[in-house]
C-alpha cells in the first residue's frame, strides 16, 4: 500500500529563479521523513514537487525525476490529478473548506471525483475521523462548519480529509506550527499512528517535533542568498541528531549556524 | 524625637509624573454643540432673510465644526480638539450624505402614495387620455421585468465566466487586453450602447424594436459590472483553499466549480444584484430600443413595450397633474423594485456566506 518515493536530479524553479538545485534521495514507504533546514532553503518547494503541486504556482517548474515506486511522476502522460490522488498534503495553515461541514469536509476529495452513497461515506468519514484521532471530539456536531473547530482540530480535520481519499503517501507542510503544545502531540501521536499505514514526509522547523517523529532525517541548506537550496544529507534521524557526518548539519542543530 | 522626624514622608521635590486624567467634555457636548450650531444656522437665517435652507445648512456645518474645535482647544487642549475635528467633519459629512437621501426618499414616497394602489398596480394604460386620471404601470412592470431578467441571464453567465477566467486561468496578453476592454466598457454610456444595438440589430439586421433589443443594451451594460465585482470576489478566496482541493486530487475545473464559487457566492450575488440594480433604471436604451407602449405586450421578442424609467419619463414629459402623480407612482415603484432586489441579495449572501459555527 504505502509506496517509496525515489527522487533523483530534481531541480525545481520559480520563473527564472531556481529555488532547489539537483536533490537526490530515497523515501522508504511506512517510514516518517522529516526535512529540517533554515527557511528559504526550499524544503517545502521540494516537498511541493512530490505531488506536483509545486507546478500549481504560476511560473513553477520541475527538471528530474521522481520514482513513486516504478512510475516516474514527471513522465509525460502522467495526470497530475491522478498523482495527487495517491501522494496527499496537508498544509501548515489549517485549510477547512468553509462552505462545508465537518462531515462535507472529510468526504470533499471524494465527492468532488465521483459520486458515493451515502453509508459509504458515512463509514469513511468514521474511519477517517477515528484516523485522525478527531472523532470523539466533533462526532456530534458532524453538521456544524469545519470553520468552528478549533486550530488544532481543524488540522487533524485537513489530516482526515487527506487520508479520507487513502492515499499512499502524505506530505505535510510544517503541520504543527500553527498549532499549541497540546494540538502539536496530538498531531504527532497521530503521525506514529499513520506510519504504520503511509509514506510519511513532513517538514518542520522544530528539531525536536523531527527527532521524536521521524525514522530519518534530511538536512537542506542554501550556499548563499539568491542561490538555490541544496540537500546537504539524509540519514537516520539518531544519527543527524548525535553524529552527523556533515559539519553544517552538526552547526544547525545545534543553533551554531550562521 | 530624631526618630520621629527620620519617619516623617520625606519632601516630595521631584517633578511629579504626568497625570493620566485630563479636563474631559462631557458626554453631551457634541450634541450641546451641535444644537447650538443648528440655532445659529436658523438665526443667521433668518436674520439675513436667506431663502435656502442649504445656506442655513452650511452656516450650522461650518459654526459646528468651529465651535467644537474652540471648545475642545480650551477645555482639552490641542491634541484633543484634532481629534475632535476629525470627529465632527465625518459628522458633517455624513448628514450632507444623508440629507438628499432622505429628502429624495421622502418626497419620492409623499407624491408617489398618491396614486399608487392595487388598481394603479394591475392596470395598464390602454384606452386612457395622457391628461386623464387613472391608469396604472401593470404593462411597465412587465417590461421591467421581462427585460432586466433577460438581460440578466444574457450578462451573468458570460460575466461570471470571464471572471472566472480572468482569475484562475488568465495569463498573459490575452487576459490583460480582457481587462483593458472590460474597463473600457464599464465607461461606456448607455445612450451608446443603446445606440450600438439599434444600428446593428434594428438598422442593419432590420429587427424590429422590441424588449429583447433593449435587453440586449442592458446586458452590454451590465457585464463589466459582474465581471468587475465577481472578479474582485473571487481574488478574495484564499489560495490556500485551491490549493487543499488539488492537493486532494480535484481537478481544477471542479476545484472552481465546487470550491472557489461557493465560497464567494454571497459577494458575486451582491455583485450581481447591484448590476441589476443599476440597469433596472436604465432609460436611454430602452427609449431607443423597446420604444415604450401604452398596451400589456407580455412577449419580449415581438413587439414594443415599456418599461418604468421609460414610464416615469413619458408620464413627466406629459406633464399634466394626473399624469405627474403617475410618474411619482411609478418611480416608488421602480424604488422598491431595485430595494426588494437588494434585500433578497442579501438574503442570498448571509445564506450562502461561510458560517463559523
Amino acid at each position: 500500500m504505502a509506496k517509496r518515493i525515489d527522487v533523483s536530479g530534481l531541480s525545481a524553479f520559480y520563473g527564472s529563479h531556481k529555488a532547489i538545485d539537483d536533490i537526490s534521495m530515497t523515501v522508504e514507504p511506512c517510514s516518517v521523513t522529516a526535512f529540517i533546514g533554515p527557511s528559504g532553503c526550499g524544503k517545502s518547494t521540494f516537498l511541493r514537487t512530490l505531488n506536483r503541486m509545486h507546478e500549481v504556482t504560476p511560473g513553477g517548474r520541475v527538471e528530474g525525476k521522481v520514482m513513486l515506486d516504478d512510475e516516474n511522476l514527471y513522465a509525460s502522460g502522467i495526470d497530475p490529478v491522478a498523482v495527487r490522488r495517491t501522494v496527499g498534503m496537508v498544509f501548515q495553515r489549517p485549510n477547512p473548506f468553509p462552505t462545508m461541514s465537518i462531515r462535507d469536509n472529510v468526504t470533499a476529495g471524494l465527492r468532488l471525483n465521483g459520486s458515493y452513497k451515502k453509508r459509504e461515506l458515512d463509514e469513511i468519514v468514521e474511519k477517517s475521523l477515528r484516523g485522525a484521532n478527531l472523532w470523539n471530539e466533533v462526532k456530534d456536531r458532524l453538521d456544524r462548519p469545519g470553520a468552528g473547530l478549533s486550530g488544532g482540530q481543524q488540522q487533524r480535520l485537513c489530516i482526515a480529509r487527506a487520508i479520507a481519499v487513502e492515499p499512499e503517501v502524505l506530505l505535510m507542510d510544517e503541520p504543527c506550527s500553527a498549532l499549541d503544545p497540546i494540538s502539536t502531540l496530538a498531531v504527532e501521536d497521530l503521525i506514529g499512528e499513520l506510519k504504520q499505514r503511509f509514506t510519511i514526509v513532513i517538514v518542520t522547523h522544530n528539531m525536536q517535533q523531527a527527532a521524536r517523529v521521524s525514522d530519518r532525517t534530511a538536512f537542506f541548506n542554501l550556499s548563499g542568498i539568491g542561490e538555490p537550496g541544496r540537500l546537504v544529507e539524509i540519514d537516520d534521524t539518531e544519527r543527524i541528531f548525535s553524529n552527523p557526518s556533515v559539519q553544517a548539519t552538526e552547526d544547525y542543530i545545534s543553533g551554531r549556524f550562521g | 524625637m530624631s526618630n520621629a522626624l527620620m519617619n516623617r514622608p520625606p519632601v516630595d521635590d521631584r517633578p511629579q509624573p504626568p497625570s493620566f486624567s485630563k479636563r474631559r467634555l462631557p458626554r453631551w457636548a457634541p450634541a450641546a454643540i451641535a444644537l447650538v450650531s443648528v440655532a445659529a444656522g436658523c438665526g443667521a437665517g433668518l436674520l439675513a432673510g436667506w431663502q435656502s435652507r442649504v445656506q442655513w445648512g452650511l452656516i450650522a456645518a461650518l459654526v459646528f465644526v468651529a465651535g467644537t474645535y474652540l471648545v475642545t482647544t480650551v477645555v482639552e487642549g490641542k491634541r484633543q480638539a484634532k481629534d475632535r475635528i476629525a470627529t465632527s467633519l465625518v459628522w458633517v459629512c455624513f448628514v450632507l450624505a444623508i440629507v438628499p437621501l432622505a429628502s429624495l426618499a421622502w418626497t419620492t414616497v409623499t407624491r408617489g402614495l398618491r396614486v399608487l394602489d392595487g388598481y394603479f398596480l394591475s392596470h395598464s394604460m390602454a384606452g386612457l387620455q395622457n391628461d386623464e386620471p387613472g391608469g396604472g404601470v401593470y404593462h411597465a412592470i412587465i417590461g421591467t421585468l421581462e427585460q432586466v431578467g433577460l438581460a440578466t441571464l444574457m450578462a451573468v453567465p458570460i460575466g461570471l465566466l470571464t471572471a472566472v477566467y480572468l482569475v484562475e486561468y488568465g495569463r498573459g496578453r490575452l487576459a490583460k487586453a480582457v481587462t483593458f476592454f472590460v474597463d473600457v466598457m464599464t465607461g461606456i454610456p448607455s445612450i451608446v450602447a443603446g445606440l450600438f444595438i439599434l444600428s446593428t440589430w434594428v438598422l442593419t439586421f432590420g429587427m424590429g424594436f422590441s424588449g429583447f433589443a433593449g435587453s440586449m443594451a442592458l446586458a452590454i451594460l451590465m457585464m463589466p459590472v459582474v465581471v468587475r465585482s465577481t472578479e474582485e470576489m473571487l481574488k478574495l478566496v484564499p489560495d490556500e483553499l485551491r490549493e487543499a482541493s488539488l492537493a486532494l486530487g480535484v481537478p481544477k475545473w471542479r476545484t472552481i466549480l465546487k470550491v472557489v464559487l461557493p465560497t464567494a457566492v454571497g459577494g458575486i450575488a451582491t455583485g450581481v444584484m447591484l448590476a441589476v440594480a443599476r440597469i433596472t433604471g436604465e432609460t436611454a436604451p430602452v427609449l431607443l430600443l423597446v420604444s415604450g407602449s401604452m398596451f400589456i405586450n407580455n412577449d419580449p421578442f415581438n413587439d414594443v413595450q415599456s418599461s418604468l424609467p421609460l414610464y416615469v419619463f413619458e408620464q413627466y414629459a406629459v406633464g399634466t397633474p394626473a399624469a405627474v402623480d403617475r410618474a411619482w407612482a411609478a418611480a416608488l415603484v421602480l424604488i422598491a423594485i431595485v430595494m426588494l432586489l437588494n434585500l433578497l441579495a442579501r438574503g442570498i449572501a448571509r445564506w450562502k456566506a461561510p458560517k463559523a459555527r
